[in-house]
């Protein structure tokens, strides 16, 4: 079992300042994050395009900001879990938290910090009533693992680089036949993915069908078919092994709603002295938590984060008095 | 009242809000729906990334057509209609007085955690 002093559920920017604020107390962090990679929103969103009010920062990428978190926070050499969603806390008798994943990882700590801002990305499925029956029988929102396409009849739909990169991909001497969906004749994607598509295209290894979308999928056990609706023709049954709705992520509140935090316009209610939340010993800060004048922006957040660990400490060590220190003065010592 | 226009928006159970948009605050309808608490997510912040500010255009205060990066959104978005628009794309300015635009349906699924 993981174990730590302040477990951060949510690796976007709040989270990851938390742990610097953590460590100069010398407070050790262990961050969870369903995505693949740190950074939230920063990363997952926008990570591209400049941010201008981080103080002191007339202009920062996104990325760039969450590169520089890493940075500042490596010392205090934190544990990640990625590509893991926090899904149950129970109390310990030592008043402690254990919370597991939905990969079953089990992580044990005094205080947990809820950092989920908008909640656990999560993909954008199409409105097809049967569509959930097959799930990971045939239908697939992320691709896990290129290899379970092996020789496979696929169809991916979508516009966006998500979309037109698999399909390169997976056409390249991977998968039997690739389709490629798209409701319209352009694609979102970058200009060099477009251009690929299109020759892969006119070379026969990608099945093109544009102003094209799969309205319905069928099967017995497992997908067999799918129906695609093609402007101004007659809908086509297709026989298909999977077929990959490629749609992007978007953030949903999920697991965190059921864990007897009281809520409140999707998001945590907090006691603005320390962030902290009904629950002795969780608290929200980031997007993800609200109060009167609540703002969200990543400079409220790194605020909140501090005053935060401040309570958190007490919790660790009730016995120890703490008092502010300047990095100025005493530098940053990691563990 | 000068810089102030009247928009209506129909919520997704048909209740008409009337509201009181400034053109001088350089809004637009998917940031005035959100200030006034209306069920908007606006993940996106009005990149045209998003499509949960997708409106139906009730009437002909706003042109139906779209700007590119909107169409490219709509063409990956759900329940699309020929009067479609997002509404982050669209100004708050005194041309569009007395736009009426109806929230499109919210795509939302049950998910296991
Ligand atoms: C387009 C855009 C532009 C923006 N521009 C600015 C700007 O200019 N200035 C500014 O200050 N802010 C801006 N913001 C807002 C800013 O990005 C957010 O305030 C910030 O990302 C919040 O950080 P966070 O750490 O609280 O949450 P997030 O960045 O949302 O990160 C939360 C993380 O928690 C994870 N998570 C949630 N639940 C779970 C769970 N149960 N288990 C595991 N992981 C979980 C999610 O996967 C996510 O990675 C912008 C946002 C967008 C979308
Ligand atoms: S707010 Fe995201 S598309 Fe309009």
């Amino acid at each position: 079992m993981i174990e730590t002093d302040i477990l951060i559920i949510g690796a976007g920017p709040v989270g990851l300042f938390t742990v610097f604020e953590a460590g100069l107390l010398k407070l050790r962090c262990h961050l969870i994050d369903s995505l693949p990679q740190v950074g939230g929103q920063c990363s997952e969103i926008y990570p591209k395009k400049p941010i201008y009010d981080i103080p002191a920062y007339p202009s920062i990428l996104a990325g760039d900001l969450s590169d520089k978190l890493m940075e500042q926070i490596a010392p205090f050499k934190p544990g990640f879990t990625l590509g893991e969603t926090a899904v149950e806390i129970e109390e310990t008798d030592d008043n402690q938290f254990i919370v597991t994943t939905n990969l079953g990882t089990k992580h044990k700590a005094h205080n947990i910090a809820i950092a989920g801002g908008l909640g656990v990305f999560t993909p954008r499925k199409p409105p097809i009533p049967s569509l959930k029956f097959f799930e990971k029988k045939g239908v697939d929102y992320i691709i896990k693992d290129p290899e379970a396409y092996r020789d496979k009849k696929v169809v991916i739909s979508g516009g966006g680089d998500s979309a037109l990169d698999w399909a390169i991909f997976l056409a390249d001497g991977v998968a039997k036949e690739v389709t490629l969906v798209h409701r319209s004749k352009s694609f979102r994607g970058h200009l060099d993915s477009v251009q690929r598509i299109m020759d892969m295209a006119s070379d026969g290894k990608v099945k093109l069908m544009t102003d094209s979308e799969v309205i319905d999928v069928d099967g017995k056990e497992k997908l067999e078919h799918i129906i695609i609706k093609t402007k101004g023709e007659e809908n086509t049954t297709v026989s298909i092994d999977s077929w990959l709705p490629l749609f992007g992520l978007t953030p949903k509140l999920g697991p965190i709603a059921k864990w007897g935090l009281e809520i409140e316009k999707n998001a945590i209610k907090v006691n603005t002295f320390d962030y902290s939340t009904n629950r002795d010993g969780i608290y929200a800060i980031g997007d993800v938590n609200t109060y009167p004048g609540k703002l969200k922006l990543i400079l409220c957040g790194f605020h909140e984060a501090t005053l935060m660990v401040q309570s958190a400490f007490k919790r660790v060590y009730p016995d120890k008095n703490n008092v502010l220190k300047y990095t100025t003065v005493n530098g940053v010592n990691g563990f | 009242m000068d810089n102030i226009i009247t928009v209506t928006i129909i919520d997704r159970e048909g209740v008409e809000h009337q509201l009181e948009a400034p053109t001088d605050m350089n809004m637009n309808v998917m940031e005035l729906c959100k200030s006034y608490d209306l069920p908007v997510k606006g993940t996106c912040g009005g990149m045209a990334m998003c499509a949960s500010c997708q409106v139906y255009i009730e009437n002909d205060k706003v042109t139906l057509d779209r700007n590119d990066d909107e169409q490219l959104m709509l063409d990956e978005a759900w329940h699309v209609e020929d009067n479609s628009r997002l509404g982050c794309q669209i100004q708050l300015t005194n041309e569009i007085d007395g736009l009426i635009a109806r929230l499109a349906p919210e795509v939302e699924d049950e998910d296991d955690w």
